[in-house]
């Protein structure tokens, strides 16, 4: 393995957890916001835990928009998304109205409904229904268990969404639109199903 | 640590090694104590939990001394993912509500310890302090919810290191009391123990320490007890107990001698990620 994983710190979310997990299947890796490293990495990851409009506002403040932009639009580099990462991967966000997110993938991201039986924020594991790209989960069992913790989703109406988990409602947990992948659930806390899910990403893009 | 009633404790070893195995076997989530500084806030260091974390790949709480929101803000930045806290909450439950404000509900379990045998004489324990408080669990579960707590970890101290299994009475009454999920604690000494809450409690998830540290395989064969019992629980490692046979007392029965027989001639290969 030659392939260089930058991931992208840009002062949210628990990038400590995905670069263990990284380290850990043997990936060199990168936390980074220096351009010049994530310029030179061959594969981007977008973490992240907290706010839309805080991190979008991050991205502005280190500079990275337009770098990003270049890399993932431009050069084609595959980039990950996780849980807000794939959030902001969308236009905006119910949750920090007036910001704009990326708008990389056409979805809206929106609250899910809360009621006396359903608790919000989503936290905790949680099937997979896996519609297509099946290669991102070789190994894993039909509906995959995966570690869940959110409070808003993507709404992807459009091909793009490849699996999706129920909530009291189905909503999506994975989408794909040529380089750009996003997940809603944290692989690097999934244990072996995450393990797996990284290794299937990695092994697919050749890295 | 091995713990006794919160009176004995008892070394087991390091923590880095529990959590790279208790990972390998299936656990959901670990929950991490650290009860030199909550007696102690002078001697709380948090940096060893950057290095206990490299192998832990499920959700990770941790605890002990928690008294600032930079102490919150440190731990998450190690790695961990909730943050428990317990005695300081105890005299400043607006804590609660200034942590669960920055990061978030879903970011703060309240701990409380109980002591006493009967709904009447329930009352919340501060181990910090060593004294009994004229509270009860109930009414200071529904403050934490109040304040913001995202769940609460409900532990006897008199089961505690007992085996004996949980206070099913105290964890019922606590988990009816709030609508955020509730975590039992203290007192698991076998499987059957695990699938009483499970059973005859509202709680929503279970929590051991000695019994997870001391049996073999409890994890993996707790979990498929549980499910062949209907409960809904995630079972996700490379080996499994789902077709083992299991005897009244919930251990695992010996297999026949023509099943070891077969396997002696069955290659099975070690599963590489």
């Amino acid at each position: 393995m030659h392939g260089k994983v930058a991931i992208i710190d840009y002062g949210v979310g628990n990038v400590h957890s995905v670069a263990c997990a990284l380290s850990f299947l043997g990936y060199r890796n990168m936390t980074t916001r220096d351009p010049k490293i994530i310029r030179q990495a061959d594969a981007l990851i977008l973490p992240g835990v907290g706010a839309f409009g805080q991190a979008m506002a991050n991205l502005k403040k280190f500079d990275l928009l337009e770098l990003l932009n270049g890399e993932v639009l431009r050069k084609g580099k595959p980039i990950l998304g996780i849980c807000l990462g794939m959030q902001i991967l969308g236009n905006s966000s119910e949750e920090s109205p007036g910001h704009k997110g990326l708008g990389w993938i056409d979805f809206d991201v929106v609250s899910i409904p809360q009621s006396p039986q359903l608790k919000v924020p989503h936290v905790g594991w949680n099937t997979l229904r896996v519609e297509n790209q099946k290669d991102l989960f070789t190994g894993l069992e039909e509906e995959p268990h995966f570690y869940f913790d959110h409070s808003y989703y993507a709404d992807c109406s459009n091909g793009y969404t490849v699996a999706r988990c129920h909530y009291g409602a189905m909503m999506p947990a994975v989408v794909v639109k040529g380089n750009i992948t996003g997940v809603q659930f944290h692989p690097e806390k999934s244990q072996r199903n995450g393990l797996k899910l990284f290794r299937n990403y990695f092994n697919h893009l050749g890295v | 640590m091995q713990s006794i009633n919160f009176r004995r404790y008892l070394p087991v070893g390091k923590p880095a090694i529990a959590i790279e195995f208790l990972n390998s076997w299936g656990i959901d989530e670990i929950v991490l104590i650290d009860i030199t500084a909550s007696k102690d806030h002078s001697r709380k260091k948090y940096d060893f939990i950057e290095e206990i974390t490299r192998k832990c790949f499920v959700p990770l709480t941790v605890g002990g001394g928690i008294s600032s929101v930079d102490d919150i803000r440190a731990l998450l930045g190690f790695g961990a993912d909730k943050i428990s806290v317990n005695s300081y909450c105890l005299a400043h439950p607006e804590f609660i509500s200034e942590a669960a404000k920055i990061f978030g509900n879903q970011c703060i379990v309240v701990a409380i310890d109980a002591v006493g045998s009967s709904p009447s004489d329930y009352r919340v324990y501060n181990a910090a302090k060593g004294a009994v408080m004229d509270v009860s669990p109930v009414d200071w579960a529904r403050k934490a919810e109040a304040m913001g707590a995202g769940e609460i970890y409900i532990t006897s101290v008199d089961r505690d290191g007992s085996k004996k299994g949980f206070d099913l009475g105290l964890i019922d009454l606590v988990a009816r009391s709030v609508k955020i999920p509730v975590i039992a604690s203290g007192g698991a000494g076998k499987s059957s123990d695990v699938l009483d809450v499970f059973c005859r409690t509202n709680a929503s998830a279970v929590s051991a320490a000695n019994f997870f540290h001391f049996s073999e395989h409890s994890v993996i064969v707790t979990k498929s007890i549980l499910r062949s019992k209907g409960v809904d629980i995630r079972l996700n490692t490379h080996a499994d107990y789902e077709k083992s046979p299991f005897g009244d007392d919930f251990r695992l029965k010996k297999r026949s001698e023509a099943y070891l027989g077969d396997l002696l001639f069955e290659r099975i290969e070690k599963e590489i990620i």
